[in-house]
């Protein structure tokens, strides 16, 4: 029979983040996001979690990671004008290792911008937005479906790799309403964070391992938590000591880009022939997928890269592709953030050709097309 | 096989829900691949608005219509606007009363009086989106009408059940005329 729902991108991202067991959401609406906080309104009292609307958006973040040291797996959505706010709480979130999922509904332009129309804008302000330098995973669906399951797999990574994950949707994709059969999609398993649950001394960054992610304990339980935004030793104190300052950031850049293989996620279409590569994430992934679809059926040669985990990048796997190709389409609905990190793989004998919108439309086919050769 | 339809208007005319109900006819009921997306402004009523809906046995990679085989039209503006991109075979459907052919357009016509209909029928002209909707079902069977009616009543309020459902035989009922 099957289970088949006809659902928006918003709704797919809460019902995900119910699945993976998410049971504290803090947030202050903003289109093209809202709907993820209604949908969690509705039905995070059903199963005891809480819903919180905050004053604002940075409230909502610190609420965020204030929750997660409470053991609860929390969320919060909003848009680019959000995340703006936001970025302080990135940083604190980043430095004492919280879990926490931040949802990008992704609109168009600089400050409060389009707030109805799409924009991809938000990439790098997700890989730099705060200060000091730190790597990030951010995860980039394309359809309702993957809104369900992406969003999992963004639980999976803040619990596993204890760190903030942005799942960067953007408005078409958060909008849109497509089928999904929940009776036949294929999920991750839950990973949940690791506890210390024995009696044992507990130093809240407990672990040798220059790439080791230390267990946790909830606030209030047996052991003392000690959380601090300072550069601190394992535990959790302030420190000045340049070992223990070495240590603590060579760890939190390791536990993530040593693991890189274990996170990167993405999809190829491949045409052994092809001197074309089409470059798409999020909505614009949708357009790349069929313009060669239309242009093949005309005889083109082209292959497709889409990068669903967009930070850390994967760029090796995308280099891998790259024997005969000359040129590089990137469709983005930006002045081009992606195209610039494709840049820094490639040497001249490859044409890096962007294909931009800053008008709040999705990048049509046929302007994918005829770039193709 | 892919259909793509635009139904579009005022904000505030329900046709962002008849795009959802048709989206859930195709898919939950008639077991098609269907997306829907929106267009419109901040505000809740008033401003342009559309919804598109592309259904296809297959997989739906672009989700914006392109060549519409089907066009609905409240207003004259989005009427003469996306005519343009109406299929030599597409169907053309508008509001009696409210809109005119457009100029140079020479394509199927479906004019019926929708809103008048929904005002003297049930005095509730936001249901003219159903009587709409079942016209289009019945004239193009783009879904069909017994999935268009699981979905109009599970989408339905309680009390409203049977004036969506005489909407429903209105819309086909014009077609038969």
């Amino acid at each position: 029979m099957g289970n088949i729902k006809f659902l928006q991108g918003n709704e797919a991202i809460a019902l995900g983040a119910l699945k993976a067991g998410c049971d504290f959401f803090a947030g202050y609406p903003i289109t093209p996001s809202s709907e993820v906080a209604t949908t969690m309104s509705i039905e995070l009292p059903k199963i005891h979690g809480k819903f919180i609307q905050m004053e604002d958006e940075i409230a909502s973040l610190a609420a965020c990671i204030g929750a997660s040291f409470a053991g609860k797996k929390t969320m919060t959505a909003t848009s680019g004008p959000g995340i703006s706010l936001m970025t302080e709480g990135i940083g604190v979130a980043i430095m004492t290792e919280a879990p926490v999922v931040i949802i990008n509904a992704q609109r168009g332009g600089p400050s409060t911008g389009q707030a109805t129309k799409v924009g991809q804008g938000d990439v790098m302000q997700a890989r730099w937005g705060s200060h000091g330098g730190y790597p990030i995973i951010a995860i980039s669906p394309s359809t309702v479906e993957e809104c369900y399951i992406y969003t999992i797999h963004a639980f999976n990574f803040a619990e596993r790799y204890r760190i903030p994950v942005f799942v960067l949707s953007d408005e078409v994709v958060s909008h849109m309403k497509e089928n999904i059969d929940f009776t036949s999609v294929s999920l991750p398993t839950i990973i949940n964070r690791k506890r210390h649950n024995s009696n044992d001394e507990f130093l809240t960054y407990n672990t040798s391992d220059p790439r080791g992610v230390p267990p946790m304990v909830d606030f209030g339980e047996r052991h003392l938590t000690r959380v601090s935004t300072t550069t601190h030793d394992k535990r959790g104190w302030a420190t000045k000591n340049q070992n223990d300052i070495n240590f603590l950031h060579r760890r939190l850049y390791n536990k993530i880009m040593s693991n890189r293989e274990d996170i990167v996620m993405y999809e190829t279409d491949i045409d052994v022939e092809a001197k074309t590569l089409v470059v798409g994430f999020g909505c614009s992934f949708r357009s790349s997928k069929q313009a060669i679809i239309e242009a093949r059926k005309t005889g083109k040669k082209v292959s497709l890269f889409r990068p669903i985990i967009l930070w850390p990048f994967p760029d090796k796997e995308l280099k891998e592709i790259l024997r005969g190709i000359k040129r590089i389409v990137v469709p983005e609905i930006s002045w081009g953030q992606i195209s610039e990190e494709i840049k820094k793989l490639v040497n001249d004998n490859i044409e890096i050709v962007k294909v931009n919108h800053v008008d709040g439309t999705m990048i049509t086919p046929e302007e994918i097309i005829e770039k193709v050769l | 096989m892919s259909t793509e339809i635009r139904l579009a208007g005022e904000g505030g005319q329900g046709l962002i829900k008849a795009g959802f109900i048709l989206g859930e006819s195709a898919t939950v009921f008639d077991k098609k691949n269907a997306v829907q997306t929106s267009s419109y402004g901040v505000e809740a009523r008033g401003g342009e608005s559309s919804s598109d809906i592309i259904i296809s046995d297959g997989k739906i990679y672009f989700p914006r219509v392109r060549h519409l085989d089907i066009l609905l039209s409240f207003t004259q503006i989005t009427a003469d606007k996306y005519v343009n991109i109406l299929k030599d075979s597409g169907k053309l459907f508008i509001d009696d009363d409210f809109v005119r052919v457009p100029k140079n357009y020479d394509g199927e016509v479906f004019s019926f009086p929708y809103i008048r209909t929904a005002r003297s029928k049930f005095n509730l002209v936001i249901i003219a989106n159903i009587i709409a909707l079942s016209s289009i079902a019945y004239a193009t069977n783009v879904v069909s009408i017994e999935a268009l009616r699981k979905a109009v009543l599970k989408n339905a309020p309680e009390k409203a059940k049977d004036m969506n459902l005489e909407a429903i035989d209105i819309g086909i009922s014009f077609c038969k005329q």
